[in-house]
């Protein structure tokens, strides 16, 4: 039988227009939707794709872009394995397949009328670059807002033209640390991003909080933030497992009774506070 | 500056959190307002651990220096941040290299005059103590989570 | 599937059956049934009565499966085999789409169609793990196609349990042994008095048409009272219970249970449970090529979350221990299904427990561990 067009098992073809690399094993590709989709590609921030490299295979990756900008889709992908490496090394003009977009989104709705703190570690910022470009766009709905970055040394920051830019709005906080410096350059902060927490500056009692990174990670700075008073029904983090389907079928994202591709990738911590606390789950 | 508004500024510090009366004015007595510049050593590696400081203003890189790489940043404190506690444990001597990365203001207190008055006032020492073991926490955790390396990737990690 | 209640239930001798496997046939559908192959009674094409397991039961227990010659001729005297309607509604190798890359993406085909399937002898617990797997596959936000194509069409012709299986537990579960719905037709099968005949229950409209082409009589109440008679007996034979009264949260609370360290030491992680559990669906998605990366195909294959591969992600598995991949099996079964669909995942049909190499017990494992709580 032919493929219907609404079966969430078949890609459907996105021409890369650009590669841009950001660090030495990451880079983020821009995408042009096909000519039948004439509104472009429109997603929630926090969502994924799964992206296939034809003849190779599929991962999920998050959605990178901005939101209020869906003629092109963009995914910032780590090299690791073998799709991703042949996705940032094959360079424009190659057709990928993409299925999408799936899952839950940050809550940049909910967040009105609130501070908003971002903490991300890694390549968790990709994820929340696009609810950070939503919450610029509708600036004024929102109090405080603070971005907390760490990577492990500036080589491996993400969006390194754009973060001066960020930084140099007056009405936006940006932290960003290193785990480590390899040369004397770097003038900014060292250490562990959860030290960005304490001083940052917004109001515990009404700040929705967004989180992403290792686990690790996570698990560390939901303690500096719950220090700092913020409630668990207002922290949010984005969750990864192995994924197959993304669609609920494969059974392989599961996260206690949650399927992280559907149910997540971005959860309310208080929802899963037990389950993010059990080892192996 | 006058000693209320010292006074003030240390109550309203989260290190000295519930402090009783007489023992907060006795750290509005050892304490005073330093300046430093872009560059400036505050303290060395090495030399005797006397005095420790609240950071009220500006951004203080703690380095080492490593054969090869010249000086290494392990860490950097901010404003709010506690600098030093080897004041407080023998063999009272910095570990560490402090500079000032841009304009720091911060209080200084004389941590010798308080490691004395703890000798002789334990109850004095235990809070001090108990403070320091808070601040000692907060950096060991953040050491641990430094070690872990979690982000992996970068050029020099292995894949 | 409405119940349709105006018609009665019918009666059908021994040897009429067969005309009712004629009606299927001429009808166009490819009639699955259980056949005796490889020493256990397996799934798969019946065209004549005498494909069936005609005179033969199963011994079951943990670890334990043996088929064993019966002093009559029943059709239908065994339990359970190691497969059940999921082996084809929710087949193991799947071609999802094939496709031709190169310069672009071009969707070729979709997944391979199937003929329609009437599946004869379905027991009640398996009824009850197709309601399972519907929930599964229909109820979502998305639907499985390839589910949905071959449920939508199957015709089911149930069977009630003439006696218990070594290792099933359906009245615990709320699952059998009678067929109460989820059939076109079910059948109960009475040797008694020197007679061998079907008791036939209509289940739906489709159901009264196809027995509308096998000459029939109606039942008369001493044939029906001889139905219910052996079905309630199949009740009362039980060998095993599983008490599910707050086991959702029975097992949400004991995940650092050290029961679960001493299944580990038992459990080998073959994953025969995963495999012959009718409600079992994990699969894993595969992309292949041929040599010339032009032509492209997703497959489908069924998986089980025992494997070390099922939960890796970045250079390392989140289950690596024999303990939290049992554990996850478990508890998913008896408690986040119920999260996730409304419903048990398990229904009672002791497959598990028969065919786990080293017996382990599911309803003993989660007995352990609401007595841990009580001690």
């Amino acid at each position: 039988m032919m493929v219907s067009l609404s079966d969430p098992m078949a890609p459907r073809p996105f021409r890369v227009q650009g590669v841009r690399k950001e660090t030495y094993d990451t880079f983020t590709l821009e995408l042009d939707p096909p000519h039948s989709a004439a509104d472009g590609f429109s997603f929630a921030p926090g969502q994924f794709n799964m992206v296939y490299v034809p003849g190779v295979g599929e991962v999920p990756i998050s959605i990178s872009g901005d939101p209020g900008k869906p003629q092109t889709l963009i995914h910032t992908v780590r090299s690791v394995g073998t799709a991703t490496q042949k996705m940032c090394a094959r360079g424009s003009g190659v057709v990928l397949g993409i299925r999408g977009p799936f899952g839950s989104s940050w809550p940049v709705e909910e967040a009105v009328g609130n501070d908003v703190v971002i903490v991300c570690g890694g390549i968790g910022l990709a994820p929340l670059r696009p609810a950070l470009y939503y919450i610029m766009a509708h600036r004024e709905k929102y109090g405080r807002v603070v971005l907390l970055y760490g990577a492990r040394t500036p080589e491996d920051l993400l969006y390194k033209l754009e973060l001066p830019k960020w930084r140099g709005q007056f009405d936006l906080q940006v932290e960003v640390t290193v785990d480590s410096v390899t040369n004397g350059s770097w003038r900014g902060n060292v250490g562990v991003v959860t030290t960005l927490i304490p001083p940052a500056r917004f109001d515990a009692d009404s700040t929705v909080a967004m989180v992403c990174g290792p686990e690790v990670m996570m698990r560390f700075t939901l303690l500096e933030l719950e220090r700092r008073g913020v409630p668990a029904e207002n922290i949010f983090i984005s969750m990864e497992r192995n994924m197959k389907c993304a669609v609920g079928f494969c059974g392989h994202c599961q996260f206690g009774p949650t399927f992280i591709c559907k149910d997540g990738p971005v959860f309310r911590y208080d929802q899963i506070q037990p389950i993010f606390a059990t080892r192996e789950i | 500056m006058a000693a209320e508004s010292l006074e003030r500024i240390l109550g309203e510090h989260p290190f000295f959190g519930g402090m009783e009366e007489p023992y907060l004015q006795l750290f509005v007595d050892c304490a005073s307002n330093v300046r430093f510049n872009a560059g400036d050593m505050i303290f060395r590696e090495g030399e005797e651990a006397n005095t420790f400081y609240l950071i009220r203003h500006g951004k203080v890189a703690l380095e080492t220096s490593a054969p090869e790489r010249g000086s290494v940043v392990i860490g950097t404190l901010s404003e709010g941040d506690v600098l030093g506690w080897s004041w407080l444990v023998a063999p009272y001597k910095w570990r560490f290299d402090a500079r000032a990365m841009d304009a720091v203001r911060a209080i200084a207190l004389d941590g010798r005059c308080l490691r004395g008055r703890s000798e002789e006032d334990h109850d004095l020492g235990y809070e001090l103590m108990k403070r320091c073991a808070q601040v000692m926490e907060r950096r060991l955790q953040a050491a641990r989570l430094q070690l872990l390396d979690v982000y992996g990737g970068g050029v020099s990690s292995k894949r | 599937m409405r119940k349709s209640s105006q018609t009665e239930p019918a009666v059908l001798e021994r040897d009429q059956l067969q005309w009712l496997l004629q009606a299927l046939i001429n009808k166009g559908y490819r009639v699955l049934g259980p056949t005796v192959r490889d020493r256990a009674v397996v799934y798969d094409d019946v065209t004549s009565l005498s494909d069936l397991p005609v005179g033969w039961t199963d011994e079951q227990d943990g670890g334990t499966y043996r088929l064993k010659k019966r002093a009559d001729g029943a059709l239908f005297g065994y339990a359970s085999g190691p497969t059940a309607a999921k082996k084809f509604l929710h087949p193991s190798d799947v071609r999802l789409w094939r496709a031709k890359a190169g310069n672009g993406f071009q969707m070729e085909e979709g997944p391979e169609g199937s003929p329609k399937l009437a599946f004869i002898g379905v027991r009640s617990c398996d009824l009850h793990a197709i309601a399972v797997q519907d929930k599964v596959f229909l109820d979502g936000k998305y639907g499985d196609p390839i589910y949905k194509a071959r449920r939508e069409d199957a015709f089911i012709v149930a069977v009630n349990c003439g006696q218990a299986g070594g290792t099933c537990f359906c009245v615990s579960m709320n699952t059998g042994p009678k067929a109460t719905s989820g059939f076109d037709l079910a059948l109960t099968e009475v040797l008694e008095d020197e007679r061998h005949y079907f008791v036939v229950e209509v289940g739906t409209r489709l159901g009264a048409k196809v027995l509308d082409q096998v000459p029939h009589k109606a039942a008369s109440a001493k044939e029906k009272a001889a139905a219910e008679r052996i079905v309630a007996k199949t009740a009362g034979q039980m060998g095993r219970t599983m008490d599910t009264k707050g086991i959702k949260e029975l097992l949400y609370r004991n995940y650092e249970n050290s029961r679960w360290e001493d299944v580990a030491k038992r459990c080998l992680t073959c994953g025969n449970c995963t495999l012959v559990c009718p409600t079992c669906f994990c699969t894993t998605v595969e992309d292949v090529t041929d040599l010339t990366g032009e032509h492209v195909e997703r497959w489908r294959k069924l998986d089980s979350c025992f494997t070390m591969d099922f939960s890796y992600i970045h250079g390392g598995s989140v289950r690596s221990s024999t303990r939290a991949r049992y554990r996850q099996w478990m508890t998913h079964k008896l408690a986040t299904w119920l999260d996730q669909f409304g419903t048990s995942g398990c229904v009672g049909c002791g497959r598990c427990i028969t065919w786990c190499p080293v017996a382990i017990d599911i309803t003993e494992e989660a007995g352990a561990i609401r007595q841990s709580e009580k001690s």
